[in-house]
């Protein structure tokens, strides 16, 4: 009995249970002729079915990881296992060997030593099973006595379905909560493992970056992990130059669309440019690497430089730029529209022009807004991969001409993820590093922004 | 009886028809209309109106809620110009100059005819930039002594004066309502203004904040004309000289505020002011 004939099987005694409560409430219904019953029939056929099928599903989950701990067991504690190596990596190949001949991933073993550990598996994962499968059955079973018990003419059926849609949306909710804390967990256990090699001040403060995956893992040289220049061209390019396009375009347009624009110029500009927001990233990364990376290039031979960078941090930071715009220009948009209109009307009653007014009122009232905005849309731009990884370059300098070439944290990210390198060598686990600082700097920066925001909402409330 | 006053008597003739009980020179004229009607688009909120707003004394426009004081009232700086739908026919004069004629400078005229709200609005920013707003923006001081005596005077004039003049760099909004009220009035007096429409400017404040702005207003009167717009028929008896009584959009009855109290013409502006409907 496989998992998914399990499953088949709990959703098909579900549907039976469905089909039956269903059948059984119509007959209280048609006995009870004329009266009205607490609740519909179909009510009632939820509730068993999600009595059966819920602790079921729930059970099958949970025993499906047991169940693997336990069938390690078992096998370990054969006297076949005694041949094993007490750790490492050659156990744990014999071992994941033994188990795919086993449940027939595999046709025969590749390593000897697995051959005897082959039918204690099978031996472990049929018993398991068939206790798995017991179970689930008996738990089904309970479900549906007890739903079966409880469903009677007046029973409020439609109260009790809703509580548990209600739970089942709540797991739900927390599935996503869960995964977040899951991948910050592993995020932080790999950045920790980084840590025990490479010293973090090393990290935090070398000025020279340049892994080698191929030199000793166990005795690497903390001067090339100083991951400075990484952080400079991540910030150059998002924080800055990004930043130098997309906040004067940004506030323009929502300036231009709230104060000034027709409402049915308004209609179409707007989702136009939200548009924008919904263009695949890589779309933007042919755009920066194939027309204005070169443009840049011969630009800059035109001007004279001699020799000038390809792949510079110039053309990612541009088009990082032009893909914010709709980010910043919403942002603005919504913090100027929640600047209440008694302000501009107090302004305009003064005799100040429309331009004096959002200069010297609304501007400064939304400002607060706006600031968040663009915290909010640096910390999009920083962890932006396709874009970098297709038009910035791979090497690490520390300069602060944007013509160059430059690097940051996430295309170095993509660089040791995809290398050759093991998961145990520093030059892999860096990536991990990285990430964690990249997420620790967005968090903190939506963080703060959504404080911001938060302040500014009440403010004219 | 809708029919009977359906097109409101010109005010020179409504004057003759009221008897002088007053002691009051008869006043000059700082702004007339004639015929003004406000339309929403297609709906008419203010129909063929013609009044003339003394320069001497307050004016009080009083009526049910949505007979269209707000509008008339707006119509006078021009601030309907912000609202897109709204159109305005017939001739409003300051000084005998049209202000909707096209050569006529809305931002000069907004200078002139000054308005404070309902709702109290101070800017975001320090109590001494909300004064000095204005005259920085029309250029009216020279140099920072000049504006400095601008929000000195304005506050003064307003009656603030003595309780802000240690915090002139806190914010205006961290005053109270009635402070914040009183320093929209002086932020309207700073830029000198001829006259000053005020909307409601009581009605979200308490009775003793609300006796200060009267006060001021009654110290206001003869350097400013004002208009104000109530719905407080003592405050309109306590504070204004002349009372406008509008219905449904039309003017019905205007005269000397303690004619329209005692002695009105109209069976709906008694039966308003006795707070039969309103
Ligand atoms: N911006 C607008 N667009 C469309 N109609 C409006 C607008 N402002 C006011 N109106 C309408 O014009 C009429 C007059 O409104 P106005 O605000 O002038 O009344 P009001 O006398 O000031 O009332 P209140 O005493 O409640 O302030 C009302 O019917 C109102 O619905
Ligand atoms: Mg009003």
């Amino acid at each position: 009995m496989t998992v998914s004939s399990l499953l088949l099987l709990v959703l098909g005694l579900g549907l039976a249970g469905w089909l039956t409560a269903r059948h059984r409430a119509r007959m209280f219904r048609s006995a009870a002729a004329g009266r009205r019953i607490a609740s519909l029939p179909t009510y009632h056929a939820w509730y068993a079915a999600l009595w059966i099928v819920v602790p079921t599903l729930v059970f099958v989950i949970v025993w499906q990881s047991v169940s693997e701990a336990l069938v390690m067991q078992h096998v370990l504690a054969q006297p076949a296992a005694n041949d094993l190596p007490p750790f490492g990596f050659r156990r744990q190949v014999i071992l994941n060997e033994a188990r795919a001949v086993a449940t027939g991933a595999a046709n025969a073993v590749f390593n000897p030593a697995a051959q005897a550990l082959v039918e204690p598996f099978t031996q472990a994962i049929s018993r398991y099973r068939l206790i798995g499968f017991v179970v689930a059955i008996l738990i089904a079973a309970v479900g549906a006595a007890r739903a079966f018990l409880t469903i009677k003419p007046d029973f409020r059926a439609h109260t009790q379905v809703d509580r548990m849609v209600m739970l089942v949306l709540l797991v739900a909710s927390l599935v996503a909560i869960l995964t977040t804390i899951g991948i910050l967990a592993s995020l932080a256990f790999e950045t920790f493992r980084f840590f025990g090699m490479i010293s973090p001040l090393d990290f935090l403060t070398g000025l020279h970056w340049a892994p080698n995956p191929m030199s000793a893992a166990d005795n690497p040289d903390p001067t090339r992990y100083g991951a400075l220049p990484l952080f400079w061209g991540t910030f150059f390019i998002g924080a800055i130059i990004a930043m130098i396009v997309a906040i004067p375009f940004g506030m323009m347009s929502a300036i231009y669309l709230n104060q000034y624009a027709d409402p049915r110029l308004r209609k179409t500009l707007k989702p136009a440019l939200e548009m924008l927001a919904g263009v695949p990233t890589v779309v933007y990364g042919y755009f920066a690497a194939l027309t204005i990376a070169p443009a840049i290039r011969d630009a800059a031979l035109a001007l004279g430089i001699s020799n000038p960078s390809s792949e510079s941090a110039l053309a990612a930071g541009l088009v990082m730029g032009v893909m914010i715009i709709p980010f910043v220009s919403s942002m603005a948009d919504d913090s100027i529209s929640a600047v209440p209109s008694a302000m501009s009307d107090g302004s305009l009653a003064m005799g100040a022009t429309k331009n004096e007014t959002i200069r010297n009122v609304i501007i400064p009232a939304a400002l607060p807004g706006i600031v968040a905005g663009v915290m909010l849309a640096i910390s999009r731009a920083i962890g932006e991969t396709m874009i970098v990884v297709m038009a910035a370059s791979t090497a690490a300098n520390l300069t602060a001409n944007p013509l160059e070439a430059m690097t940051t944290v996430t295309v170095q990210i993509v660089a040791l993820l995809t290398g050759e390198g093991s998961f145990d060598h520093p030059a892999t686990l860096a990536a991990f590093a990285l990430g964690f600082v990249l997420f620790m700097v967005t968090l903190a920066l939506n963080y703060i922004a959504l404080r911001v925001v938060k302040r500014f909402r009440e403010a004219y409330e | 009886m809708v029919t009977e006053t359906k097109s409101p008597l010109p005010f020179t003739a409504m004057m003759q028809t009221v008897p002088q009980t007053e002691s009051e020179p008869e006043a000059d004229t700082k702004m007339r209309a004639r015929d003004v009607s406000v339309f929403y688009g297609e709906k008419k909120a203010i129909d063929e109106v013609s009044i003339d707003i003394p320069t001497e004394y307050v004016t009080a426009f009083i009526g049910p809620s949505g007979c269209g004081k707000s509008t008339f009232l707006r119509a006078l700086n021009r601030m309907n110009d912000t609202i897109a739908s709204a159109r305005v026919t017939g001739t409003i004069e300051l000084d005998g100059e049209d202000i909707y004629a096209s050569g006529m400078d809305v931002v000069q005229l907004r200078a002139r005819v000054g308005m404070v709200f309902q709702k109290p609005n101070p800017f975001p920013k320090s109590i001494y930039d909300n004064i000095a707003y204005g005259p920085r923006i029309h250029g009216l001081a020279e140099g920072k002594p000049e504006l400095d005596e601008i929000v000195a005077t304005s506050l003064q004039r307003a009656g603030l004066w003595e309780e802000v003049k240690d915090r002139l760099a806190d914010s205006g909004t961290a005053l109270s309502g009635g402070q914040q009220q009183r320093l929209c009035i002086a932020r309207a007096i700073a830029v000198e203004p001829e006259v000053i429409l005020m909307d409601e400017p009581c009605s979200a404040l308490d009775p003793i904040a609300t006796a200060k702005i009267e006060e001021l207003i009654d110290e206001l009167r003869g350097r400013y004309a004002i208009v104000i717009v109530t719905h407080s028929m003592q405050q309109a008896a306590r504070v204004s000289q002349r009372t406008a009584f509008f219905h449904l959009g039309n003017l019905v009855e205007y005269g000397h505020t303690s004619d329209i109290f005692t002695n009105p013409r109209e069976k709906r502006t008694q039966d308003y002011i006795t707070g039969r409907y309103g």
